[in-house]
């Protein structure tokens, strides 16, 4: 139980630096432990060796957009953290985390998990539908679905247990990645040729 | 040999070898050739019979079991996968007169074997999860090796993924009302989570931004691909929820909600069509006209509101086709799609405009045109049970009307001095004709869509029996 809350707290201070920084290595330093806080939470309801492979699959994901952003012009914005709406990132931030909290302890008594697993996957919904929505930049939109998908595999993992499923999720989150991927070699691309 | 080798992985591996293969009218000769090959197959041989080749005997099951789940491609399921391959034959045979084949066809055939494989997985519910595979393989379809991500495929991107959770996990409490169906708070939520997922998976009027963008920023006659098959897979899911769930059947609220649902959108989309001044936008928007139509078949729930549902798709399927060809060839002159950028471009490009001003009228249920015959039978059918919900379908129908004569008139406003040729080329100019022959053809015959449209109600269980 212990060790559950540590996970959830780890993917809060993910969720806080996906939403405050705008620097792409911290953001997918983020996502990397956002991955394995959720690593964590799925072990309760899963084998080892599935949750490992939630696991794997997320770095794999977190490898393949740096090694395309390393790769590409970086992103002229990345560097301004604190000067455009840093507070206000914060503030939603905060905000995300209570209103998970209270939706979760309703979902782990309606799902029947424990309250650490429903605030963790709660909090990177929120915190996944908060980067599709306050911005429109491909990296934090592919940042906020990852986010997104995260979240809700941790609660999903807790009701079903289809390999089928866990493979198309797999599939999915590496499909999300290798999407923006190919996006950044997109735009870097236009950005070349002009 | 396995029914779901046959029109899943087969198509989905051709996709893959095509990928690598660089010669235009090859891969659209193939893959022509494969889709054309899988919709006759499935229109002739039906799943679960023995056959023999000489020597040779095998039978073609129906189920196909992988990773604990099953793939089912069962006789009922076959003339609607000869329409949907017979679709790709359609729209795959057209892309190499417009030298979009490779671009098109290997995530194209890869996508619509995504797409079946949804229409046969059990439990039905992981339909969402393939269907978004399938959303994120057209990504490298839509945008150009050396083009910014626009605002449209981003936002398609998300929309699409926002309604694979809410679907998924309305499966869950679905599980929960079979075993209570009395459990009016669980049928309530599993009711408000599905429905905000479809609003999502259907780019329902306010989730339909990137329709619109996606007609503007990307490639006509790929969008068009991708606004052809999403939606009617969308559909034919949506359908299969109302099919499978006797809760959702019977619930007396459907028919006026579904109605609402799909006035708004021929409303909303025929009306924003008319005040667009951008012919990919336009293309959206008449997208959202037909999802609409599509919805208010459905609002009737009865044997012919299922009828009207399924023979939408045939002249759907041309008109879009045959404006997406128009607009690709006339892009090849101009810069852009805003009617300043095509102004006069009906003189040297007149097969391009005549077949984008006849598919944009079909849609709009032009009589004579293919559209026409169903959307009076939608009318005469919905004005018994709503007469708001007809005016507002024929105000969208007026909209999409409106466009079509505005894109025309900018299409034709070329200086008196300018000479009329005809700058398509012979493939172009053939496959054009031949969709104002089925454009009239349809219009003038309906009654030639019925032996497919006597075995398309078969795929669902309950819905038009």
């Amino acid at each position: 139980m212990l060790l559950n809350w540590i996970a959830s707290l780890l993917i809060l201070a993910a969720s806080f630096s996906l939403l405050i920084n705008r620097d792409w290595r911290w953001n997918l330093a983020a996502l990397a432990l956002q991955y394995l806080g959720a690593f964590w939470l799925v072990l309760a309801s899963w084998p080892i060796a599935a949750s490992a492979a939630k696991l794997i699959t997320g770095w794999m994901a977190c490898a393949a957009l740096g090694l395309t952003l390393a790769n590409t012009k970086s992103d002229p914005a990345a560097e301004k953290t604190w000067q455009e709406g840093g507070l206000f990132r914060l503030f939603t931030a905060a905000l995300a985390s209570l209103v998970a909290f209270i939706l979760a302890a309703q979902l782990s008594t309606r799902l029947g998990i424990a309250l650490p697993i429903a605030w963790g996957g709660l909090l990177l919904m929120t915190t996944g539908l908060l980067l599709i929505g306050v911005t429109v930049r491909p990296l934090q939109v592919i940042l906020g679905l990852l986010t997104l998908l995260a979240g809700f595999e941790i609660i999903y993992a807790a009701i079903e247990t289809s390999e089928l499923v866990a493979a198309a999720q797999a599939v999915i989150t590496l499909g999300l990645a290798l999407t923006g991927a190919y996006m950044f070699l997109a735009a870097a691309g236009e950005e070349q040729a002009s | 040999m396995n029914a779901s080798i046959l029109w899943i992985f087969l198509p989905m591996g051709a996709g893959t070898i095509l990928l690598f293969l660089r010669n235009e009218r090859w891969v659209a000769f193939v893959a022509g050739s494969l889709s054309a090959l899988l919709a006759l197959i499935a229109w002739l041989l039906p799943i679960e019979n023995a056959y023999a080749i000489g020597n040779y005997a095998f039978k073609l099951s129906s189920t196909f079991e992988i990773l604990g789940r099953r793939l089912i491609l069962t006789a009922n399921e076959q003339p609607m996968l000869t329409l949907i391959y017979g679709a790709a034959a359609f729209w795959f045979i057209a892309s190499s007169s417009i030298g979009k084949a490779h671009r098109l066809i290997p995530l194209g055939l890869i996508v619509t074997g995504l797409l079946v494989a949804s229409l046969a997985v059990e439990p039905f519910l992981y339909a969402a999860l393939l269907i978004e595979v399938a959303v994120l393989l057209t990504t490298p379809l839509l945008l150009p090796p050396h083009q910014k991500p626009g605002r449209g495929l981003l936002r398609f991107i998300t929309f699409q993924t926002l309604a694979m959770p809410l679907i998924l996990f309305t499966g869950w409490l679905l599980r929960g009302i079979e075993a209570d169906p009395g459990a009016n708070a669980l049928i309530r939520q599993a009711a408000i989570l599905l429905g905000i997922g479809f609003v999502f998976l259907l780019a329902v009027i306010p989730f339909h931004t990137w329709i619109p963008l996606l007609g503007e920023e990307s490639s006509p006659y790929l969008t068009g691909f991708v606004f052809w098959v999403f939606p009617t897979f969308a559909l034919l899911f949506g359908a299969g929820f109302i099919d499978r769930y006797a809760w959702i059947r019977t619930a007396p609220q459907l028919p006026s909600i579904l109605s609402a649902v799909g006035a708004l959108m021929v409303a909303g989309g025929g009306l924003l069509a008319a005040i667009q001044n951008n012919l990919g936008r336009i293309l959206g928007y008449a997208v959202l006209v037909e999802t609409g139509f599509s919805l208010l078949a459905l609002s009737l729930l009865e044997a012919q509101g299922i009828e009207l549902f399924f023979l939408l798709f045939v002249p759907r399927l041309i008109a879009m086709g045959l404006l997406a060809l128009g607009l690709e060839t006339l892009k090849k002159d101009a810069a852009g799609l805003d009617f300043a950028q095509v102004r006069g471009l009906a003189r040297p490009w007149p097969f391009a405009a005549a077949s984008l001003l006849l598919a944009a009228l079909s849609l709009a249920g032009l009589p004579a045109l293919a559209g026409f015959p169903i959307r009076l039978a939608i009318w005469e059918s919905l004005a018994t049970v709503s007469l708001p919900a007809t005016a507002w379908t024929l105000v969208g129908s007026l909209g999409l009307g409106i466009a079509a004569l505005r894109a025309a008139a900018a299409l034709v406003a070329a200086p008196a001095q300018a000479a009329w040729e005809a700058r398509e080329s012979w493939p172009e100019r053939l496959f054009m004709s031949l969709g104002w022959l089925v454009l009239f053809g349809l219009g003038a015959f309906p009654q030639w869509m019925i032996p497919l449209l006597n075995r398309l109600p078969a795929i669902f269980e309950h819905l038009g029996h």
